[in-house]
């Protein structure tokens, strides 16, 4: 039995170890001096440590002016799909109006055209609002989602019709329900669905390159690109790139594992 | 209930149907301008744009009609990029499926600090494509890269992984493979405890033993999940581009050149060839798309 056991614990640390290395490799590898990297496998256990691999990615990629343009783009994208997802969720599961399983289906139907089937004429009707180089370009595409419409839609649905009597006989109007009951109640949906699209938002990456050009706009995912060009000679800065733009995800998995898990699994098991 | 108050209650109800389309109107419209502008308006105009030629300043050209699809999709250029993703495809799905049912089985066991592997196991799941391709090219790179500095210690010549062209799909593969193995395991779990721990401890009380058991119990009722995660793998198979625009640029002598990247690469210098490629790619991701609703659809079916 005993034996059994250790052989599992053996079996998962094996494979624990071999997922986890190449996030491993580039952390140590980022915070080591660049003579350190060629001393294998000594590069694996750091012995000192430096903060110079950060320094110099930072200002060779540019990152932290692309790190606020991602955190800006991420922010009006989160808040635009959430909010529109909520205000077509609502009006799925409480409003009556004609045709409403045409267009249910309709939204439904955005699920199945692919971003990257799109680019080509996306990318015309952009350049020829004279978006190309703007925020704009970066948030508008991305303002509503069926996924999470169809999300809250379904913990709406849930929202049990005596609160919605209850409502109606004190008085409330839409509106009043809207932010009243249906909202607070389907938190943990909008929850799963909010830290989502925050990952989705910020690891963007085909778009973002296709439609912005200068610094001023485009996304830390973009800048990489340029230390992934100067790696030849130096390592410390791919790693230390991949470290800085992993960062905010690492932390998002760090303290909404739940919601993220929650988001990632409604579309195979709740079904 | 008294009857007055539902009669009144089913006025209300009627009164309200003819007064509430406008407000759904104006709960819909931010959602159906975006899809209108930026989902359905492209799609068409994607199909249309298929059928000119481009000029040779990237402009739109003449108009050639559909014909202009035979000649773009029997192009050597676009077979080959179809026949590199197919390859890919096959390379990455059916290893990230098999690998991700393996590290699920493990977290799913009943241990001390299981949560701490499990997160591990999902950690990938936090990496963005660039991030990603950025670790990968810091372990793969030729000469002091980790892989070949260990490949050397143990006597053995260093690989070229990236710019060789037997190996450059390869590498992408892994590096893809690992880059999902995050939510292949995530949505493979939750379809493992979705498996009633009684059916199980009935069959182990008949006397089968774990790998009957997997097999006649666990397997069948985790097939939709795998059938779910088989089709979002081939999708992203199919979407896949920027680990070949960080790793390879396509090369060398094209043989990591897929599909979307293909595309990307003419959509502003030749924009008519791009969108009828995308038409393509846009048809395969449909498809299977239909594939996973079917599944979807009956699952809420037993569901009930």
């Amino acid at each position: 039995m005993a034996t059994r056991t250790i052989g599992r614990y053996a079996l998962l640390t094996f494979c624990a170890v071999v997922v986890f290395l190449p996030i491993y490799v580039a952390v140590v590898i980022a915070i080591q001096p660049a003579a350190r990297v060629v001393d294998f496998p000594g590069v694996l256990l750091p012995k000192s440590l430096t903060l110079e691999p950060f320094r110099n990615a930072m200002r060779s990629g540019n990152l932290g002016r692309y790190l606020v343009n991602s955190g800006v783009v991420t922010a009006f994208i989160v808040g635009g799909q959430v909010i529109t997802s909520i205000l077509a969720a609502y009006a799925f599961a409480f409003v009556q109006f004609p045709f409403k399983r045409v267009v249910f289906t309709l939204f439904l139907a955005t699920l199945m055209v692919p971003a990257e089937a799109t680019i080509v004429a996306n990318y015309e009707t952009i350049q020829h609002f004279g978006w190309l180089d703007s925020y704009q370009a970066l948030v508008m595409p991305f303002l509503a989602t069926a996924f999470g419409t169809f999300l809250i839609r379904q913990a709406f649905l849930g929202v049990p019709q005596d609160l919605r009597d209850a409502s109606a006989l004190d008085g409330y109007g839409h509106w009043g329900f809207l932010r009243g009951v249906a909202v607070p109640l389907a938190r943990p949906a909008i929850a799963a669905f909010t830290v989502f699209s925050f990952l989705l938002a910020w690891n963007q990456y085909l778009w973002p390159l296709l439609v912005t050009n200068d610094d001023a706009h485009r996304t830390v995912q973009i800048g990489l690109k340029s230390l992934a060009g100067a790696n030849v000679a130096n390592l410390n800065l791919p790693a230390a790139g991949a470290v800085i733009a992993g960062l905010p995800i690492f932390f998002l998995l760090l303290f909404f594992q739940r919601h993220l898990v929650r988001g990632l699994t409604s579309g195979a098991v709740k079904g | 209930m008294a009857v007055p108050v539902q009669a009144g209650g089913a006025e209300v109800v009627v009164g309200r149907r003819k007064r509430e389309w406008p407000l759904a109107v104006i709960l819909l419209l931010p959602s159906a301008v975006v899809f209108g502008l930026f989902v359905f308006y492209p799609l068409a105009r994607t199909i249309q744009l298929g059928m000119y030629r481009s000029d040779p300043f990237g402009g739109l050209g003449r108009y050639v009609g559909p014909s202009q699809y035979w000649d773009v999709l029997t192009s050597e250029s676009f077979l080959r990029s179809l026949g590199v993703t197919l390859k890919f495809a096959a390379l990455t799905v059916p290893t990230g499926l098999g690998l991700g049912l393996g590290l699920a089985v493990l977290g799913h066991q009943q241990l001390r600090g299981i949560g701490v592997y499990r997160t591990i196991f999902s950690s990938t799941v936090a990496t963005s494509v660039a991030v990603a391709s950025l670790m990968w090219l810091t372990l793969l790179n030729p000469s002091i890269g980790l892989v070949n500095q260990a490949l050397t210690k143990l006597g053995h010549e260093p690989i070229i992984f990236l710019q060789r062209p037997g190996w450059a799909l390869v590498s992408v593969a892994m590096a893809t493979v690992w880059q999902n193995l995050g939510f292949t395991f995530i949505v493979i779990s939750a379809g493992l405890q979705s498996v009633p721990d009684e059916l199980l401890e009935s069959a182990r009380i008949d006397g089968a033993g774990p790998w009957r058991r997997f097999r006649e119990v666990t397997l069948p009722l985790l097939s939709p999940t795998l059938l779910f995660a088989f089709v979002v793998l081939s999708i992203n198979a199919f979407q896949t581009f920027g680990q070949v625009d960080l790793l390879t640029h396509g090369g060398p002598l094209h043989s990591t050149e897929l599909l979307v990247y293909h595309v990307f690469q003419r959509t502003s210098n030749d924009p008519s060839t791009a969108a009828a490629e995308a038409v393509v790619l846009f048809g395969i991701v449909l498809l299977l798309t239909l594939v996973q609703l079917r599944v979807l659809e009956r699952r809420v079916h037993y569901g009930d």
